[in-house]
């Protein structure tokens, strides 16, 4: 009788405990760059893990450490995640590469996906997405809308990704005006509202009277609004930081990428891929068009119809390099390696690449 | 008419409340961090397991704590040398780049120089860069009198700046997608690495450091020279002892350790250049220099004691999924008890009502030293 009470009581025990650790549920770890309040590139990236927990409810748990430094101590917090039993991890910056792909060799069991990056392994898929498609849209609209005819764009590192995007933008302001202008900052950063902020401001001053942008917070629209510009919101809907200020924005969407990969983990059927999805998979989406005249708006509903179903390229040819030599002829486009390794501009960016 | 806080050196100093001073900073810390835990709605017990003790249990934790206590004591204990002789060196962050950048030319200019001579080279010139660097304040001081804590601080945005444009520029890897990276190291230029390898020989050095400062202020006579030149400047001066002296050998040394620092992160965990090369040690170090009473032995401690509190934030996000900025909320009432404690067991609060006593002598001390400084400073001008 006392016996079966000991055994209870120690079953009982036992039970809270794997309970307590959730030892059936998947441990999802998810490392962010920024802080997941930035309202931009991280605030997205957690909404893609809400939706997991959201969708998967029980049968998954998600860990996170926001605002890790792409440096000594990124390869820690993704360690930690994997001692901490994740059995997928998200990595969601591209800084992230290196450090991923080690802690990936020391964990065989754990699967890594990182965004953004080139590098795989057995057990780290890629995937990214093509921010660019929005890009060419907002191009359209900038063109349409300024006044000057000169947009301000703000960079964070002139790696092919961002490279990409300026010129998807300018090719998308070109086909509305052929003589549009495009003024760069570099602030080498994805996310420093201080510098954002008088990049904008230096912007506006030398005569842009729309900006866009390819770093994550919201300073640059709340400046444009102030100084009576125009804005894209980058990332997330910033419609709240610019109710009069925001033209659109392009929104990553991560939520059914993060699903389904989860899932796939869960019945075993993952594996490494590398994953680019455009707005055909819904990974790209634009805002509602708003502070815009009616035909603007349906022009730029029009573009991004057409993108989605595939029957335009943004990067159909003939496009021409800022030399003047031909990147690509008419009739076809630019492959997608071409566009991975961008490191060119196209014909009409007065800005010299920083070299 | 008005009543007035006066802080008023207490006639002697309660030794055991020196040396319980940063324990008692230490408990304050945590009964403040209890009660922001309990009013985020978590079990302060549990919270403060996660945060303190929790990085101690494992052994992958332990190494992690090692990786990060290891540039925090090398710079704090030359740190701890420098506040000791009432000199300011608050751009420990600027030396460290300057030694991380002049040891790193090596893997980046010769990177085919496949040596086991590199890694000295790589040591010693880590280790000259910040000396050079922090002799900038220290010569200022010596020949025009400037504020060495408004130069050495300057100086490290400097620093950061050329960092910046030297990843950006001149040093960017070619290959490297145009992401400011430098290359790389390869093996022959990163430092022997220990158990999960993580753990560098920079932590020997840090050992090593602070047991060879340690013996140097005790039992030497420049070790001598600097205390006194902290405590009585003027009976130094009486002695014979050199000011400009003191003042080259603290900043020499403290600018060495800072860059030996650097060039072991970058050989280290880095393993290569990049924009930021540092979370700010160099200024976490002023806070490890106190805790640790700015003596070389309690910067090991100190040292350790910041690396908990940063790794405890980590895992408090990943396992309460607390904000990160509750590390720093505990660094900052870290250094702000620490302060109150020391300058509560050196003085004594008093009420007093200005107008009535005006004849009375009231003496008013800044928080370390504040009073000698400026007469330290005038006689430096002169």
């Amino acid at each position: 009788m006392k016996k079966s009470i000991v055994v209870a009581a120690v079953l009982a025990l036992s039970l809270a405990a794997s309970g307590a650790l959730g030892a059936d549920a998947l441990k999802v770890g998810f490392v962010y760059v920024g802080p997941i309040g930035d309202h931009g590139w991280t605030y997205q990236h957690d909404q893609g893990r809400l939706a997991v927990e959201k969708a998967l409810g029980k049968k998954v748990k998600t860990l996170y450490i926001e605002k890790v430094a792409e440096g000594p101590d990124t390869e820690r917090a993704i360690t930690r995640l994997a001692r901490q039993g994740a059995g997928l991890i998200f990595t969601t910056s591209f800084g992230f590469m290196d450090p991923t792909i080690k802690v990936a060799k020391r964990f065989p069991k754990v699967k890594f996906e990182h965004a953004t990056g080139y590098k795989r392994a057995k057990n780290v898929a890629t995937y990214s997405s093509r921010f660019y498609e929005g890009r060419y849209v907002i191009g359209q609209i900038a063109a349409k809308l300024s006044k000057s005819g000169v947009a301000g764009y703000i960079a964070s590192f002139p790696i092919p990704e961002v490279v990409r995007g300026i010129n998807s933008f300018m090719l998308g302001a070109q086909s509305i005006n052929p003589n549009f202008k495009i003024k760069t900052v570099w602030v080498n950063s994805w996310f420093d509202p201080g510098k954002e902020a008088d990049a904008a401001k230096v912007l506006i001053g030398q005569g842009a009277d729309i900006i866009t942008q390819h770093t994550d917070s919201t300073a640059p629209m709340q400046i444009a609004g102030e100084k009576g510009a125009l804005a894209f919101g980058q990332a997330s809907d910033m419609i709240k930081f610019g109710p009069k200020t925001q033209l659109t924005a392009i929104i990553d969407d991560w939520r059914p990428y993060y699903v389904q990969r989860t899932k796939a983990v869960l019945d075993g059927s993952w594996n490494s891929t590398d994953t680019w999805g455009g707005m055909d998979t819904g990974m790209v989406g634009m805002a509602p068009y708003t502070n815009m005249p009616v035909d603007v708006a349906a022009m730029a509903k029009a573009t991004e119809e057409k993108i989605r179903s595939g029957e335009m390229h943004t990067f159909a040819g003939p496009i021409y390099k800022q030399d003047g030599s031909l990147a690509v002829p008419k009739g076809k486009n630019l492959d997608d390696g071409t566009l991975l390794g961008m490191n060119w501009y196209i014909k009409g960016i007065d800005d010299k690449l920083p070299k | 008419m008005g009543v007035r806080l006066v802080l008023e050196k207490r006639p002697e100093r309660s030794r055991a409340m020196q040396v319980a001073s940063p324990l008692l900073a230490v408990a304050l810390t945590v009964l403040f961090g209890s009660i922001l835990f309990a009013a985020r709605g978590f079990d302060p017990l549990h919270a403060n397991y996660v945060y303190f003790i929790g990085p101690l249990t494992t052994l992958w934790s332990v190494e992690e704590l090692i990786v990060k206590a290891t540039p925090l004591v090398l710079i704090g204990a030359g740190l701890a040398i420098c506040f000791r002789a009432d000199l300011w060196n608050i751009g420990a962050e600027g030396q460290l780049i300057a030694g991380a950048l002049a040891g790193a030319s090596i893997p980046i200019l010769a990177p085919h120089w496949d040596s086991a001579l590199a890694i000295p080279a790589m040591l010693l010139l880590g280790m000259l860069g910040g000396m050079a660097w922090a002799a900038v304040p220290a010569l200022l001081r010596n020949r025009f009198g400037a504020n060495e804590i408004l130069t050495s601080l300057m100086l490290v945005y400097v620093a950061q700046y050329l960092l910046d444009w030297l990843v950006r520029g001149p040093w960017r890897d070619p290959q490297g997608f145009n992401f400011p990276k430098s290359i790389g190291f390869n093996d022959w230029h990163l430092l022997t690495t220990f158990g999960d390898g993580r753990v560098h020989l920079g932590a020997v050095f840090a050992v090593i450091a602070v047991i060879v400062l340690a013996v140097f202020m005790s039992r030497t006579l420049l070790g001598f020279e600097i205390k006194v030149r902290g405590e009585a400047p003027r009976a130094g001066g009486f002695g014979g002892f050199s000011q400009a002296g003191t003042t080259w050998l603290c900043f020499g040394i403290s600018g060495a350790l800072a860059g030996l620092a650097g060039i072991c992160e970058v050989a280290g965990p880095v393993g290569q250049l990049q924009p930021t090369i540092s979370p700010g040690y160099g200024f976490t170090a002023i806070i490890v220099a106190f805790l640790g009473r700015l003596n070389p032995l309690g910067a090991l401690l100190g040292g350790l004691v910041l690396a908990i509190c940063y790794l405890g934030g980590e895992a408090a996000q990943v396992e309460l999924s607390i904000s990160e900025k509750t590390a720093q909320v505990f660094q900052g009432m870290l250094l702000f008890f620490i302060l109150t404690c020391d300058t509560l067991i050196r003085c004594r609060v008093r009420l007093e009502w200005a107008t009535r006593n005006p004849s009375r002598q009231r003496q008013f001390i800044g928080l370390e030293g504040g009073a000698s400084r400026t007469a330290d400073a005038g006689g430096a001008a002169q």
